[in-house]
């Protein structure tokens, strides 16, 4: 879109003057992290994938229209505020009717909603048609935590190849252990145990209520297919950055796919009620080279694999407490 | 018909006015039903006020720190506990608050006078209509009290009772059947009301009432009244299957046995988003008499108006699957729904700027009811192009289930319909009691409240487009700066709601006498030529209209 650059510029000339007033957004703005909100942020996350940068560009876009259509509005209440308060206009008007005023504001929304629904769409399919994946990955709900498997695989000589499927499960990093009054302790432990899940020499950061005691390791330019069922109700799987979300249903394989384009941690959050802990069940993506990949690959495999074979394939998961690749 | 209803009516006006308990609970007359109506929708209101405060309250700060005081510190029974609230809260508020206000309080007393009939079609049929409504509240408010969620009381799924988590896997306690229950009764009352207005409304109008002549108000009750009638029944059919799911070992929404949990999803929303416009229509209708009244002009391109709400309306039917943009439909199914969901675009637009055309020109008197009904047109603005960017099934994906749907949707009936009840509250109040409002008081309520619910509902839009998702008892402290301003905008309203229950008291007992019509040259529909309060029972000559 040709004036998506344009757009961009008005949104965030915006964004800034409104941040002028929010210390707290203005001070994130210096040291924006990706994969995750900021405290004070008004717009979207940033984007890490292509769908989210389309997404956002369109979005952007939209956000202009739809601002400019509501001042409009705002501006001609103004007028009648002013202009036609009894004071100022003693002696009302009679007209009810104006054809061709009507036949406008029919037709003008109209064209301006034309307009709109071809970047849509094309955002739309561009979304929904999945490229060919390079890597396969099962995401599993459960109440309240994610499983993962990443199941036996040959994707040609660009992708990845997974000879012995492996899977694990994902549960939030217990609230207890951060802020003031947190076992220091405790804290060391847990990120200690992710990075050696990691298999990385970065000691990890660890956010509130946002990550796991595991993550999704997927290497960066790489197209990821999400296969996304549940064993139990229904959950939603969603990675804010990545710009998809897809509900988990048990009985359904849901697909959505993505292709990370830089490394780092990415979080996203349970986004359907899925009983008393749905705001504790959290998604964290570590994108990582190829090479770290390849690596975590290497290790992943022996300590999680899956033994028994019939998991694998099963549509339907056997769920709880018999998810493969607990400690 | 109109005739036959006439005579009796003369026949019987002497003597036929009960009084006491007899007056309310046998009630046959459409005006104190309609009166019993608000004030239901008052304590409903109320109730459901509170329990959005207490949501807004645990979530001034990250973390958990309120809800525990009510389960002696057992953290997963507030987390439960929060949800609870949560289901409350939408259900209350819909089947309880706005629908009983506008379509039971303002329809029942206002349309049979708009249209110049002395009463409704079936008045004991509007008794029933509105004596089922007390007991489906008692129903919901009893399944705050019995288990719900294991080992937890009340059912905490959300007012859209998506199963498998209401079903017995997810809420193996009565608490959901309870809740089934009142839903059944609320949609029976609605469906009986339906039926009442239909009939009354194209069988009672007064002599040279063409429809092309009937007041807008009564156009938005009649168009509601259809959508009631097609739409509950769905619903009625869906909580049934749910019912027999949990109880009767069916499986109609359980994969394991050959069901489908999205199936539930498109029943309900088949019903929902038509419920959602039944909650907009009536005060569509409002909203059009009050600019008419109060800017002492027509309403601007009438057929036009009415046209436009039969349209939304129809069009309400056919874009239920927007609201499950992330089940996994095939991409020409979401691109159908997402081209229908951005044809209603237009309808509205041309009710906003026929608004706006009738205060052009006109000479305005900002009265409290002209004040809520301007606010109303600038804040459903708002709401209504958030909608347009949620329609855009691409951009859903990160805005589904976030907050931004949170601050859409209340701008459109927290401000939308609900500045349409108070708005109409404010206009008619006199014509109902006898007793107008002072007029300062009025608008210390609407800016109170205006400010209020902006102080709420914007921020949301900030925390939702950043990806908070909604219905979380806790979050991230990302999203800490702008749950704190949300919380205080709800203390402001709060403010306001007790404001507004002392204006409420005041008028009734204390306010000055109010006339047959005191608002002008402005208010022509025909409730103005009556006294205030009308007679028990009006028109016992039908009035011709010209």
């Amino acid at each position: 879109m040709g004036f998506t650059a344009l757009s961009r510029t008005i949104v965030t000339a915006a964004g800034l003057a409104m941040a002028a007033g929010v210390p707290a957004a203005a001070q994130a703005a210096a040291d924006a992290p990706v994969g995750r909100a900021v405290d004070g942020q008004l717009g979207l996350q940033p984007a890490a994938s292509p769908v989210m940068e389309k997404l956002t560009g369109f979005h952007d876009s939209l956000l202009v229209i739809i601002t400019l259509i509501t001042l409009l509005v705002f501006v001609l209440l103004g007028i009648c505020i002013v202009r036609f308060r009894k004071s100022a206009n003693p002696t009302p008007a009679k007209t009810s009717h104006n054809t061709w005023l009507e036949v406008a504001w029919t037709a003008i929304p109209v064209a301006i909603l034309v307009f709109i629904m071809f970047p849509s769409f094309n955002l739309l399919y561009f979304q929904d048609q999945t490229p060919k994946a390079e890597l396969v990955i099962k995401a599993t709900g459960y109440q309240w935590y994610w499983g993962y498997e990443y199941p036996e695989q040959d994707n040609g000589a660009d992708g990845v190849t997974i000879e012995e499927p492996f899977g694990f499960d994902a549960f939030m990093i217990d609230d207890d252990l951060f802020g003031a009054n947190a076992d220091s302790a405790a804290r060391a432990d847990a990120v200690a145990d992710l990075q050696t899940f990691l298999n990385t020499d970065q000691t990890p950061e660890i956010h509130r209520l946002l990550d796991t005691n595991t993550r999704i390791v997927v290497p960066v330019d790489t197209t990821v297919k999400f296969l996304v069922t549940s064993a139990d109700v229904l959950h939603s799987f969603t990675v804010p950055s990545f710009g998809f979300k897809i509900d988990a249903i048990p009985g359904r394989f849901n697909e959505t796919w993505f292709r990370a384009n830089r490394v780092g941690t990415y979080y996203g959050q349970c986004s359907e009620l899925c009983g008393i802990k749905h705001a504790f069940m959290p998604i964290a993506v570590e994108v990582v080279s190829k090479q770290q990949f390849a690596a975590w690959k290497e290790r992943t495999t022996r300590e999680y694999a899956l033994r028994d074979a019939d998991t694998r394939f099963a549509l339907v998961s056997t769920g709880p407490g018999s998810a493969p690749g607990n400690e | 018909m109109a005739n036959a209803s006439a005579a009796d009516t003369a026949a019987t006006a002497h003597d036929d006015h009960p009084r006491g308990l007899k007056r309310y609970l046998f009630s046959t007359n459409h005006k104190d039903i309609g009166v019993m109506y608000l004030w239901f929708a008052v304590i409903a209101g109320i109730i459901g006020f509170v329990m959005s405060l207490l949501m807004r309250i645990e979530l001034a700060e990250p973390g958990v720190q309120f809800l525990t005081a009510f389960t002696s510190g057992n953290e997963d029974a507030a987390y439960h506990l929060y949800n609870v609230l949560v289901t409350g809260h939408g259900l209350v508020m819909i089947f309880f608050m706005v629908m009983p206000a506008m379509i039971g309080g303002f329809g029942n007393f206002f349309v049979p006078i708009m249209i110049g009939a002395p009463d409704m079609a079936f008045p004991r049929m509007n008794n029933i209509s509105f004596w089922l409504l007390p007991p489906a509240l008692i129903l919901l408010v009893l399944s705050l009290f019995v288990e719900g969620g294991p080992g937890l009381n009340g059912f905490g799924g959300g007012w859209t009772i998506y199963p498998p988590l209401s079903t017995k896997l997810g809420h193996p306690g009565p608490s959901m059947d309870l809740a089934i229950l009142a839903l059944h009764i609320a949609g029976a009352s609605s469906i009986l009301g339906a039926i009442n207005f239909i009939t009354t409304i194209l069988n009672m109008r007064a002599p040279g009432m063409t429809l092309h002549k009937m007041p807008l108000f009564a156009w938005s009750v009649l168009v509601t009244a259809f959508l009631l009638l097609l739409s509950l029944p769905v619903l009625a059919g869906a909580i049934t299957m749910l019912l027999t799911d949990r109880n009767f070992g069916t499986a109609f929404f359980n994969p394991a046995e050959g069901g489908d949990p999205v199936l539930f999803q498109h029943l309900f929303w088949f019903f929902g988003h038509p419920e959602v416009y039944i909650l907009i229509l009536p005060g569509f209708g409002m909203i059009s008499h009050i600019i008419s009244t109060f800017a002492r002009k027509p309403i601007f391109g009438y057929l036009g108006m009415a046209y436009a709400m039969v349209a939304i309306g129809f069009i309400g039917f056919i874009v239920w699957a927007h609201h499950m943009y992330t089940v996994g439909l095939d991409v020409d199914t979401k691109a159908y729904f997402l081209f229908a969901t951005m044809v209603i675009a237009v309808p509205t637009g041309i009710k906003v700027f026929s608004w706006i055309a009738t205060m052009w020109g006109g000479s305005i008197d900002f009265k409290t009811p002209m004040l809520f009904a301007v606010a109303f047109i600038a804040l459903f603005t708002v709401g209504g192009v958030t909608g347009v960017v949620l329609a855009n099934a691409g951009i859903d994906q990160a805005m589904h289930d976030t907050y931004y749907v949170v601050a859409h949707f209340h701008y459109v009936l927290s401000m939308g319909a609900v500045f349409a009840i108070f708005a109409g509250f404010y206009y008619w109040v006199g014509k109902m009691s006898g007793r107008q409002y002072p007029e300062w008081a009025g608008q210390v309520h609407f800016w109170i409240t205006f400010v209020g619910v902006n102080i709420i509902f914007f921020p949301q839009h900030f925390l939702g487009a950043a990806g908070m998702p909604r219905r979380y008892v806790d979050y991230p402290d990302a999203y800490a700066l702008w749950h704190q301003v949300s919380s205080w905008g709800t203390y402001i309203t709060a403010i306001g709601l007790v404001w507004f229950l002392g204006v409420c008291v005041y008028t009734l007992t204390r306010g000055r006498r109010c006339g047959d019509n005191p608002w002008g040259q402005g208010a022509t529909t025909l409730e103005w030529t009556l006294a205030s309060p009308p007679p028990f029972h009006q028109f016992n000559q039908l009035p011709r209209i010209k």
